[in-house]
């Protein structure tokens, strides 16, 4: 068994079990749940940002002007942003990736699967 | 301040030595997926609202009746947008849930392995059987939709499935169940001490343990008593043994086995405990389990067992619809059709006797509740910590 997994891609599999679309076009669907996912996302930096600020009025050390002109300054620092940017886009496009392995493993529905297990 | 009840802040959950390591946009992820969760159930009112006022009165103009079944409904307001919207927002924010909690840790998924194998090393308190088989209800789709289920191993001794629920079950119910997400256990054991002062249990059998939340607050209640969790999936037990281990629950055994089919001699435990279990499994096992019940429990021993809530005769079918949803959308299928099932039918088929069967309602202990919580706040049918508990007394 590998000990190095592909964890960006694994994080976002679609659960066993047809997905449920609820409305009458999926792709408002697919369109909301990426929608609501960069929501999240802002979310996030909107929380980081408050602990950035809160620090920075506590402590006082970091001007406006070093942050707009800051850029990576290492391997290791250029590689931390693009690994975050990966790991963004993968959480944001979830549902695209799902609907992938769907066509590619298709499920039987909920229904069926409650009925099947009901016989188990 | 809110006029609304506020989830706790994500960093009051409570650490031990195998909970993930996070990070500042792992929690706050984890804070907006709580807020998001409570925000739904207000937007869940407005299903009722849409149901009555628009969904009700067009079926009965088309159809010059009422609606007769759940099935009927469950047709008519599929077509409403306010459902339409709630429906995929809610589904939309388990999958965020579940991508958020892997995302923390499959990539620690070596780290934590070892972490757990430490604690393990030499330990005669965990025993996983290789010969024990993922029972097909499980297999049939993955549960509370975590890719991979309890059972999954991405890796050699793999317990990134008991990590990733340990994160986030304090997201799904806004940390209502307390900081260990333990509410349940601690439940039960204040209402059997309550009930049963004189009962001192030398063996207790928690089945379905999963990884352990419930059954540590047992062991620690009588901690003179043998106490025994089973569980099919190793990656659960694994997990479960290792916090047991650092919380320093050292009366707990965690072991591989199928309820169905248990390797237990006949009346061998005091008291035999499920909580939220049956509900996930399947229409025949059921019955399986609750026979293996009777067997492994002594004469004049104790079963209970924390599930959902109970339909009831004056329930409205829209209730009944809306406390199915997660059954359907948040795959626990069996839920569903579990409501075919009078509890004390399900006991009295494998061989308890009528008057011996009892039902109680349950409500989550709460170790962060400070009383600033407001009690008309909305249910979150299907993830609110009031449950229904039946069992028996054997005779």
């Amino acid at each position: 068994m590998e000990e190095k997994i592909d964890y960006i891609k694994l994080a976002s599999n679609k659960p066993k079990g047809k997905r449920p679309y609820f409305h009458d076009d999926p792709a408002v669907e697919r369109v909301l749940n990426i929608t609501m996912a960069i929501a999240g996302e802002l979310a996030v930096m909107r929380e980081r940002m408050d602990s950035i600020e809160r620090l920075l009025e506590k402590k006082g050390t970091v001007t406006r002007e070093e942050i707009e002109t800051f850029v990576p300054e290492t391997k290791e620092q250029e590689e931390q942003r693009q690994t975050w940017h990966a790991e963004y886009i993968s959480r944001v496009l979830r549902i695209v990736q799902q609907e992938q392995e769907e066509l590619e493993n298709p499920d039987k529905s909920l229904e069926e699967i409650a009925n099947d297990i009901n016989e188990m | 301040m809110s006029v609304r009840n506020l989830p706790p802040v994500y960093n009051k959950i409570a650490q031990h030595a195998v909970f993930p390591e996070m990070n500042h946009d792992e929690r706050a992820r984890y804070n907006f997926l709580a807020n998001l969760n409570k925000h739904l159930a207000h937007v869940s009112t407005g299903n009722k609202v849409a149901f009555e006022n628009r969904v009700e009165p067009k079926f009965e103009k088309e159809h010059g009746r009422k609606i007769a079944s759940t099935e009927e409904l469950k047709e008519a307001i599929s077509k409403d947008s306010h459902y339409q919207v709630w429906s995929s927002l809610r589904r939309s924010t388990m999958e965020m849930r579940q991508q958020a909690g892997r995302s923390i840790v499959l990539r620690q998924a070596a780290e934590l392995r070892d972490k757990v194998k430490a604690l393990n090393e030499g330990k005669d308190s965990l025993i996983l059987d290789e010969s024990v088989e993922v029972p097909p209800y499980l297999l049939a789709c993955d549960n509370h939709i975590m890719p991979g289920s309890y059972h999954t191993e991405l890796i050699e001794e793999d317990v990134t499935p008991a990590a990733n629920y340990d994160t986030g079950l304090f997201v799904t119910t806004a940390g209502l169940l307390g900081r260990y997400s333990d509410g349940g256990g601690k439940a039960i054991v204040s209402w059997v001490k309550k009930t049963y002062p004189d009962f001192s249990p030398k063996r207790i059998l928690d089945i379905g343990c999963g990884m352990g939340h419930n059954v540590l607050p047992i062991a620690k209640a009588f901690p003179d008593a043998e106490v025994i969790g089973i569980d099919t999936g190793a990656p659960m037990l694994r997990y479960a043994h290792a916090r047991a281990m650092d919380l320093g629950i050292t009366n707990v055994k965690f072991m591989q086995m199928d309820a169905a089919q248990t390797t237990f001699e006949d009346e061998s435990f005091d008291w035999v405990q499920s909580t939220m279990f049956f509900h996930e499994t399947g229409g025949k096992s059921i019955y399986n389990i609750m026979n293996e019940v009777y067997r492994v429990l002594k004469p004049k021993g104790l079963t209970l067992h924390i599930e959902q809530p109970q339909y009831t005769d004056d329930m409205s079918l829209f209730e009944k619809f809306i406390r199915d949803w997660d059954a359907l959308y948040n795959n626990e299928p069996y839920w569903s059709k579990m409501h075919d099932i009078e509890p004390i039918d399900l006991m009295k088929s494998s061989g308890f006797r009528e008057e011996d069967f009892m039902q109680i309602g349950a409500k989550a202990e709460n170790d962060l509740d400070d009383g600033s919580q407001k009690a008309d706040e909305p249910e979150d049918h299907g993830r609110s910590p009031i449950w229904n508990v039946f069992g028996a007394i054997k005779n």
